[in-house]
C-alpha cells in the first residue's frame, strides 16, 4: 500500500439522488456509490481508509505493520486491528492450503488481506450509519450492500485481463462481494508461494459470495494455484468463480449461473 | 451518458491494445458541435481520452440527422500506423451505430488486421453499452492506472 497520491478525485457527483466519489488511498483509489442521504457518513469512512493505510502500510517505515514486521514491536502495542487482520489472515492460509500467505516474497506483509477488509468494514460504517444500499470499490473488489435502485440488483461489470477496455463478463446480485485477481494491472503481482514463480495458468479469475474480506483473499489464492484453482473454487461453500485463461478461454463454476447477468 | 463514454473509451483503449499502438498515441477525444446544448458529458470523454494519450486533434464534428439521431464525428488521430478517425450515431444518447471513418492502410498488414479488428471493436462498443453496470472489477490498479480505467469512467472522475 503505497501513500502516494492521497485524496479526492474529482468532485462529488449528486446525480440521481447518488453519491458517487472517489478517494485516493493505500496506493489505489476507492470509489463509492451511496445514497445522497447518507453522505454525512462518507467522510469518517474516508478518515478511517487514511487511518488504515498509515497503519497498515508495507510502504511506511513508521507503520504499525512495518514496525512489528521488523520486530521492534509486540503484537500488543498494535493497533488493535493488526490481531484482527493476522487471524483473518491465519484463517485464509488454512483455507488455501497455504496458497494465501502473509509473506508472499518472504517479508511480512498482510496487505493481501487488509484492502478487501477495509472495503467491507467502509460498507459496514455505511450501513452502520443508516445507508442501506451502496456500494465501494476498492482498486478494483467490490462490496455490494442491498441493492442498486429499488428493485434493481446490482451489476459488477469484470474487466477482461486480456483486451483493457472491455468487459469478460457481468456480475449481477444483491448484497454480493466481487473479487478480481490477475496480471492486468499490475503485472505479475502474484507469486506462487510453492514455486516462488508467477502462476501462468490463469490471466484473471473472479470470486463472488457475500463479504469481501474472504472473497478479496481467497481471489488471490486461487490466482496463486493457477491450474487447480476450478476444483478447489467448486468445493468452496458460499463462493463462486469465473476465470479467464491467458488463450482468453474462460471458465466457471457450477453455482456461478445465479450470479451471471441475462 | 455516463454509459455511452464508458463504451467510447472502451473502443479506444480496445484499439490501443489490438493495434499495438504505441502508448504515447490514441484515438482522438470525441467532440460535439451538434445544435444541441447536451454536450457537456462529451467534454468528459475528451479529458479522459486527453489525460490518457496525447491525441493529436485535428477538430471534431457533431450534426443532427434527419432521423433525430445525432452523429459525433471524433477528432482524427495520429497513431503510429497512420490516422484513425471514428463516427457515432446516437439516438436518444444511446449509441446506435459506430463507423469508422479512417483507418491505418498503409500495408496490406494494416489492412487485414483493421478488417479483423474494428468490427470486432464496434461490436464490443455496443455491447459494453447495454451492459449497464454500476461498478467495474478487476486486478487491482494503482492511482495512477485509476485514470484509464473503466471505474473511473463510471465515477465520472476519469
Amino acid at each position: 500500500m503505497a501513500d502516494a497520491g492521497a485524496g479526492t478525485v474529482g468532485r462529488p457527483d449528486l446525480s440521481g439522488g447518488r453519491l458517487r466519489h472517489a478517494e485516493h488511498v493505500m496506493g489505489t483509489v476507492f470509489s463509492f456509490d451511496v445514497p445522497a442521504g447518507s453522505a454525512a457518513a462518507l467522510p469518517g469512512v474516508l478518515r478511517w481508509l487514511h487511518w488504515v493505510d498509515a497503519t497498515f502500510s508495507t510502504y511506511r517505515e513508521d507503520s504499525d505493520v512495518s514496525r512489528y514486521g521488523r520486530g521492534e514491536i509486540e503484537l500488543a502495542d498494535c493497533a488493535s486491528e493488526l490481531a484482527e487482520v493476522l487471524a483473518l489472515c491465519a484463517e485464509m492460509a488454512v483455507l488455501s492450503g497455504g496458497y494465501f500467505t502473509i509473506r508472499p516474497g518472504g517479508g511480512f506483509d498482510p496487505s493481501g488481506l487488509v484492502k478487501g477488509w477495509a472495503v467491507e468494514h467502509a460498507a459496514v460504517m455505511l450501513r452502520e450509519a443508516g445507508s442501506p444500499d451502496h456500494s465501494v470499490n476498492g482498486g478494483g473488489d467490490v462490496q455490494c450492500a442491498g441493492e442498486a435502485a429499488p428493485g434493481r440488483p446490482w451489476r459488477i461489470g469484470i474487466a477482461h485481463p486480456l483486451r483493457p477496455g472491455t468487459l469478460a463478463t457481468v456480475v449481477t446480485g444483491r448484497d454480493i462481494a466481487v473479487a478480481t485477481s490477475g496480471t492486468s494491472e499490475r503485472g505479475h503481482h502474484i507469486i506462487d508461494p510453492h514455486t516462488g514463480r508467477p502462476p501462468a495458468a490463469l490471466a484473471s479469475i473472479t470470486l463472488v459470495g457475500a463479504h469481501l474480506t474472504t472473497i478479496d483473499a481467497l481471489a488471490t489464492a486461487a490466482f496463486a494455484m493457477g491450474e487447480h484453482a476450478r476444483d478447489w473454487t467448486e468445493s468452496l461453500p458460499a463462493c463462486e468463480a469465473f476465470a479467464v485463461t491467458p488463450g482468453g478461454g474462460t471458465w466457471q463454476t457450477t453455482g456461478f449461473q445465479a450470479f451471471a447477468a441475462g | 451518458m455516463r454509459r455511452i463514454i464508458f463504451a467510447v473509451c472502451g473502443t479506444v483503449a480496445g484499439l490501443a491494445m489490438l493495434l499495438s499502438f504505441k502508448s504515447h498515441t490514441s484515438a482522438g477525444a470525441l467532440t460535439s458541435t451538434a445544435g444541441t446544448s447536451n454536450t457537456q458529458p462529451f467534454g468528459q470523454a475528451s479529458a479522459s481520452a486527453a489525460a490518457s494519450a496525447s491525441a493529436s486533434p485535428s477538430g471534431g464534428s457533431g450534426v443532427l440527422s434527419t432521423t433525430g439521431g445525432r452523429q459525433l464525428t471524433g477528432q482524427v488521430a495520429n497513431t503510429a500506423y497512420g490516422p484513425v478517425q471514428i463516427q457515432l450515431t446516437l439516438v436518444q444518447n444511446k449509441i446506435t451505430k459506430v463507423s469508422v471513418l479512417q483507418q491505418p492502410e498503409n500495408t496490406a498488414n494494416d489492412i487485414r488486421i483493421g478488417n479483423f479488428a474494428f468490427p470486432k471493436l464496434i461490436s464490443e462498443t455496443l455491447t459494453a453499452q447495454s451492459a449497464k453496470i454500476d461498478s467495474v472489477s478487476g486486478a487491482t490498479y494503482t492511482s495512477g492506472g485509476y485514470i484509464k480505467s473503466l471505474q473511473s469512467i463510471l465515477d465520472g472522475s476519469g
